[in-house]
């Protein structure tokens, strides 16, 4: 204890702007994997799938980036990677009826297979240097705030877009037309096609979307993170953004809340170590996934999934 | 081609025909993949049979890797049958790994009759304890299994991670890499092939799937399993405790998976390192998947992985194709056996049931 009250009298300004940005920063891949989950499961499909969406999104916006040298072709390719890849999900859990959890750990394994085979042909053996990293954006004025500007306005185009994206599927889910449609074939299928809706139509675009967000998170690992692609480079992140997102109550908000939890307690555990606090890097490491379970398990409030979510839909 | 089949039984289609297709179809997506990656389909393939089954001791190899597989396979395949999904059996093999290891370099001077009966058992109990929290919860709070299990992987990993790397815990203090000592002597399983790594664990596992099958279908356990995974709500109504089963369902694929983890350790590599289980854990959903939940298809589903898994690493060695191409097999071969319309369609095999009815029995996957 003595030692981190001796963390917490050494915190300087400065100190706490470096934490908020990296706690944002490392934040970004959550919370677009989240946003992606909420799109799906909004509309009634479980998608797992978005750690292989994740992990092909870095892997083409890498591939494309580095072919042409040009990062921007690279964050495109990631999305459209990662609606493409999205769509096998679709079409296996929408008009095949697989189980959503089966299709998406298909996806999942797919990705391994595909971003590994392709790497040991067209990258590994490139000595030729990448293309290099997203640049940061220093917002004028905004970015010269103490604290706040360099938490915020000091980035680089995903955590921006990220940002905005937090905002505009929260937007569409919410209060647009379409969100209303996505709620009700999430809540009651059979109600929504009574309705007039087209339940496969609307699922099929929702698991599509969600793969270009979880696509876009992908690129912040290989474009705008470390600017190279490493096999596995996702590291699991896309099943925390799941977690994030029920954390969050299938809410944009919240997914990004919780998203924010996670990376926090990760900058907390490094720098307690840093500060020579006798604890174990691995029981920090275990805070996320045991805070995952705790909440999954409602021990924090009650977190209810939309009521059709993860039951394939069949006309009738 | 559907006069062929129309006089098919239809287990003959859904038990033979689809799986032997699906498998031939998932080589052929992935020699696409190996064609797209400038490489030629028929060297690789030709280096994974030889890595698998015709190099000097690879079919014992192949037997080698096939070993965890059918004790995860039938562990996940038993978690379906109750409509449980355990993504969570590659922690459970870590767990179970981590106590028999605990066991086995413990316990000195006890002869192998009783000290690997008593290392496996600890790896039993372990990965049942481990798997029954996610049971536990999905029971009493109805946290879903395949969230918590996930989460449950990355918290093994830690656990061994820690276990193993802090001196003074389970490193061994001789050895400079983080792993832990060595099991005694006489805990070590007997090599059944001389020359060979292949191992008495072998016909553990031959022995294991017999015994799941009579589980899952000849006991008043196993009945109120499948009933559970069946439907749920009707097991409920018929006076079965749904929360009881799934927790046991969940802790005895769990003490499968730990025996695997235990298994392998006693068997092959007699310590435990932080990099012990190697995916073997998330192969198995596919080997079950593919056997379709049945203990007895475990068997040529497993050899199928353990070849792949085997030969993957002698194909990457001769030819410019990653390893990582099993991956693309193994997910395109799930797809069509869960997508069994696919087969049916490409073969022209008329339904005979009601479509609903048909794809109910198609898979055995958890209804969740």
């Amino acid at each position: 204890m003595h030692d981190l009250a001796l963390m917490v009298v050494n915190i300087r300004a400065s100190d706490i702007a470096v934490f908020g940005s990296q706690t944002l920063v490392t934040a970004t891949p959550l919370t677009l994997a989240a946003l992606g989950g909420v799109m799906a499961e909004r509309s009634g499909v479980v998608n797992i799938a978005l750690e292989g969406i994740m992990l092909t999104g870095a892997f083409v916006g890498f591939l494309v980036a580095f072919v042409t040298h040009n990062l921007w072709l690279g964050l495109i390719a990631a999305v459209l990677a990662g609606m493409l890849i999205a769509s096998i999900h679709a079409i296996l859990a929408i008009s095949f009826f697989v189980d959503q959890i089966v299709s998406g750990t298909v996806v999942n394994i797919l990705a391994v297979g595909i971003t590994g085979v392709f790497y040991r042909t067209f990258l590994e053996t490139q000595s030729v240097a990448g293309p290099g990293t997203l640049p940061v954006w220093h917002v004028p004025v905004l970015g010269d705030l103490p604290v706040i500007g360099q938490i915020l306005f000091q980035n680089a185009f995903v955590t921006y877009a990220m940002l905005a994206l937090v905002v505009i599927v929260y937007l569409v889910i919410f209060h647009t037309t379409w969100g209303l449609r996505t709620r009700a074939c999430g809540e009651h299928p059979q109600a929504a096609e009574t309705a007039g809706i087209n339940v496969y139509f609307v699922r099929y675009l929702n698991v599509i979307f969600s793969g270009g967000l979880a696509g876009l998170g992908g690129a912040y690992f290989s474009l705008q993170q470390i600017g190279n692609f490493l096999p596995n480079i996702t590291g699991g992140r896309g099943f925390i953004g799941l977690a994030a997102m029920i954390f969050g109550r299938w809410n944009p908000f919240g997914a990004f809340g919780a998203s924010l939890l996670f990376t926090a307690s990760d900058q907390v555990a490094s720098r307690a170590i840093a500060f020579g606090v006798q604890i174990q890097p691995q029981f920090l490491g275990m805070l996320p996934y045991l805070l995952t379970i705790v909440v999954v398990a409602g021990a924090v409030g009650r977190a209810v999934a939309p009521a059709a979510d993860g039951k394939p839909y069949r006309k009738s | 081609m559907s006069r062929i089949w129309s006089r098919a039984p239809s287990w003959v289609i859904s038990g033979l025909v689809v799986p032997i297709a699906s498998v031939l179809l998932g080589f052929l997506v992935a020699a696409i993949a190996i064609v797209a990656a400038g490489s030629d389909p028929s060297q690789a393939y030709l280096a994974l049979f030889q890595g698998a089954f015709t190099n000097n001791n690879a079919f014992a190899e192949t037997l080698v890797s096939t070993v965890p597989y059918l004790f995860l396979g039938l562990g996940v395949a038993l978690g379906f049958r109750a409509g449980l999904f355990n993504i969570g059996a590659e922690g459970q093999f870590y767990i179970g790994a981590l106590a028999g290891t605990f066991v086995a370099y413990s316990i000195h001077g006890l002869p192998p009759i009783v000290v690997i009966p008593l290392a496996i058992l600890a790896a039993m109990a372990a990965g049942f304890f481990y798997a029954g929290i996610a049971g536990f919860l999905k029971a009493q709070t109805g946290a879903h299994e395949v969230i918590t299990t996930i989460m449950l992987n990355y918290i093994a990993f830690l656990i061994v991670n820690y276990l193993v790397t802090t001196p003074g815990l389970m490193k061994d203090p001789l050895s400079r890499t983080p792993r832990t000592p060595y099991v005694d002597v006489n805990a070590i399983l007997p090599i059944i092939v001389p020359h060979s790594r292949l191992h008495a664990g072998l016909l553990l596992a031959l022995v294991a799937v017999p015994l799941v099958w009579f589980l899952i279908d000849r006991t008043t356990l196993g009945f109120r399993l499948r009933a559970v995974g069946f439907n749920a709500g009707a097991a409920r109504a018929a006076g079965i405790s749904v929360a009881g089963t799934m927790v046991l369902a969940m802790g005895i694929s769990g003490a499968l998976a730990g025996t695997a983890g235990v298994v392998q350790i006693l068997g092959v590599l007699h310590a435990m390192s932080p990099a012990t289980a190697a995916g073997y854990g998330f192969d198995a959903i596919a080997v079950a998947l593919l056997a379709r939940s049945n203990p007895w298809a475990i068997l040529p589903a497993a050899l199928l992985f353990g070849g792949l898994h085997n030969g993957a690493s002698f194909m990457q060695l001769q030819t410019q194709v990653s390893s990582d191409l099993i991956s693309i097999v193994q997910g395109s071969v799930i797809v069509f056996v869960a997508a069994p319309e696919i087969i049916r369609w490409l073969l022209r095999i008329r339904r005979k049931v009601a479509p609903v009815a048909i794809t109910q029995r198609e898979v055995t996957t958890p209804n969740a």
